[in-house]
């Protein structure tokens, strides 16, 4: 979450500056003040966008299956039984690892299932691939 | 070549054409490059010349490989493992446990073909890609696929293929038709006719048009010909080990589908053959299951009913998948504002253990999924559907972006609906795995399996479908009857199929 914040801070703030001086070269000062604060706007609007994605990302563990919802715009909500899980896997990239998160992937046989946990801390994540594993383990039921 | 049917468990080579078989089909290639080559050295090129030399070793390379791999390629079956040991410098040695065997096809290409030569393709669970055997005599790959098939449901090797009822044969003139019919031949129509209509007007712009024309053209003409040779003479029969397939116009391929392997059904009917009451079936098998870098499953679409009236395809999905048909219900009307050219295609439903749901704009496409085969449930709501209170819901089955689509649902049956498939395929599929517990308990048995104490005791015949069907996979099983040393069990009821001392015959139960 924070992480993601700081990448789009870090992105527009980069963008931001590359246009001014590109404007600054090409035309006026007041054009570049222009594009500069068009870009601050975009930044503002992506982090207000990441901010809500972020708060509807949530995963349950229930008694059977694992339930996914995530989305603002286009909503999803996946539900997993334990037994079709064929492998889960945990994935720290390197921006990831800077801020100490990880992600849990669950694949099952399908392709479309789609249940990915980012920005998880990276004990929980590991708590929560043992479960996941064991639970898998316990219900698995072939294809 | 030993073809004399016995059971040999030494060491067997390949059929010794098969070198001149694998050689002629890399030999086409060959020939056509060398031919251009020369075509484009002019007549100058006579007498030999430096490339012609590099040719001659091309094939003597060719004609080297083909001989040292049939030398080194090796195959034996010992009644429970089929090892295939092939290569020179990497040793590579398959052993195929026949219990793992998902299916076994018989394709002969039409050079193999000339030679009375057939390929073994052998699919294994968790394997990547099938196993090959090629090439061995046509006969003696069938008696290898029959006893492969024969130990694989627990009998003796000696057992032959269990009798077959024949469904359909889809004439050549129907096959035909339906091809012409489809939307790229029309789409070929169109262009010709606006090929036509601006020649008219300017003939320079219709040359130019006309050569980007050709190529999409010979496109069209490849497709069309690839269908009707993979498709020609397509006979489908169904038999207790599962649904027998035989097509092929210059390549014959001839395949099982076992039953219990189909992850879904579909039935696809395009605009045009609506007209004619045709529609295509096609089932969804699992491939390879697990560590694909897609992340999913590869799925294997194999073609039920090329092209037939709807009468068959019922009748053979109703043998795939029970004829159940659970009661659908239309989306919600206010769905018609987002899915103005489908909206009238969309339906679903769903009872204890299949779901069907009906998509579609022009083509019209039904799919059932057997609710134990279900991988998880997704409810999707995009931004217009939220304004409209919609929801779609997904069942995935393995395989890419495939499954049951309940589209445009209302809210509150979305909801009900998630609950409601995740409960019902959780019950499915435990029900599954109690006969999946009773198949493996059968499979310990020996070469004549007893019938394991779920069916009525003693002398009196029992009912063609007892009345509390026990959960127990197909298979053979020792005669209920008793007049008979085994008989087939579809899964839900005895057959007319039975087999004595390794010969079958039919005999009503």
């Amino acid at each position: 979450m924070k992480m993601r914040l700081t990448e789009i801070g870090v992105v527009t703030a980069v963008f931001a500056v590359i246009a001014g001086s590109v404007a600054l070269a090409v035309a006026s000062p007041a054009v570049a003040l222009v594009a500069v604060v068009a870009i601050a706007l975009c930044g503002v609007g992506a982090w207000w966008f990441v901010h809500n994605r972020f708060r509807a990302w949530g995963y349950l563990e229930r008694a059977e299956d694992l339930e996914v919802r995530r989305g603002v715009m286009v909503q999803r909500l996946s539900v997993v039984p334990y037994g079709r899980m064929q492998f889960v896997e945990i994935t720290t990239g390197p921006v990831e690892r800077l801020f100490g998160l990880a992600t849990v992937k669950l694949h099952t046989a399908a392709a479309a299932s789609d249940a990915r946990i980012p920005g998880l801390d990276p004990v929980e994540a590991a708590r929560l691939r043992d479960r996941l594993a064991a639970l898998g383990e316990a219900k698995a039921a072939g294809l | 070549m030993s073809g004399d049917g016995s059971v040999v468990v030494g060491w067997q080579r390949l059929h010794p054409l098969s070198p001149v078989v694998r050689g002629a089909r890399g030999l086409v290639p060959l020939v056509v490059l060398a031919g251009f080559s020369t075509i484009n050295r002019g007549p100058r090129g006579h007498g030999v010349g430096p490339q012609d030399l590099i040719w001659l070793a091309l094939v003597v390379v060719g004609v080297v490989f083909g001989v040292v791999h049939w030398l080194v390629t090796r195959w034996a079956f010992d009644g429970a493992t089929l090892r295939i040991e092939t290569g020179l410098v990497r040793r590579d040695s398959q052993q195929l446990p026949v219990a793992r065997i998902q299916a076994v096809d018989l394709v002969a290409p039409f050079v193999a073909r000339i030679f009375g030569l057939a390929e073994l393709r052998i699919r294994v669970a968790g394997a990547k890609s099938a196993h090959h055997l090629s090439y061995l005599s046509a006969s003696v790959a069938a008696d290898l696929r029959a006893r492969l098939l024969a130990a694989h449901h627990g009998l003796d090797q000696s057992v032959p293929e269990p009798a077959e009822h024949p469904v359909a044969v889809v004439p050549p003139g129907r096959l035909l038709g339906s091809v012409l019919v489809s939307a790229s031949t029309l789409g070929a129509v169109i262009f010709v006719a606006a090929l036509i209509a601006v020649t008219s007007v300017s003939t320079a712009a219709a040359a130019a048009l006309a050569g980007s024309l050709l190529v999409y053209l010979i496109g069209i003409g490849q497709g069309i010909w690839r269908r009707f040779n993979e498709q020609y003479r397509f006979t489908v029969a169904v038999a207790p080990d599962g649904i027998r397939v035989r097509r092929g116009l210059l390549s014959t391929v001839s395949e099982t589908i076992p039953i219990r392997r189909v992850q879904a059904v579909r039935q696809i009917e395009p605009l045009l053959w609506r007209l004619f009451g045709w529609c295509r079936l096609e089932v969804d098998l699992a491939g390879v299951p697990g560590h694909g870098r897609t992340g999913g499953t590869g799925r294997v679409t194999k073609a039920l009913l090329p092209v037939g009236s709807r009468q068959t395809a019922d009748y053979l999905r109703h043998v795939v998948i029970g004829p159940i048909e659970p009661p659908r219900s239309r989306a919600a009307h206010r769905a018609r504002l987002k899915a103005p050219l489908s909206y009238h295609f969309l339906a679903a439903g769903h009872d204890e253990t299949l779901a069907v749901a009906v998509t579609g704009r022009v083509q019209k496409v039904t799919c059932w999924v057997p609710l134990d085969k279900a991988q998880s449930i997704r409810r999707v709501q995009g931004p217009v559907q939220r304004a409209l209170g919609l929801a779609t819901v997904h069942v995935d089955v393995p395989g890419k972006r495939v499954g049951a689509k309940f589209r445009d649902r209302p809210v509150d049956e979305a909801d009900r609906l998630v609950e409601e498939l995740a409960s019902r395929s959780r019950g499915a599929r435990r029900r599954e795995s109690v006969a999946a517990a009773v198949g493996a308990a059968r499979t310990g048995m020996g070469p004549a399996p007893t019938f394991g104490g779920t069916g009525p005791d003693g002398g009196a015949p029992p009912p063609s479908s007892p009345p509390m069907p026990p959960v127990m996979g197909p298979g053979w099983f020792a005669d209920p009857a008793r007049r008979h040393q085994a008989r087939y069990w579809n899964g839900t009821a005895w057959t007319e199929n039975v087999a004595d001392a390794g010969v079958t015959g039919v005999d009503p139960p």
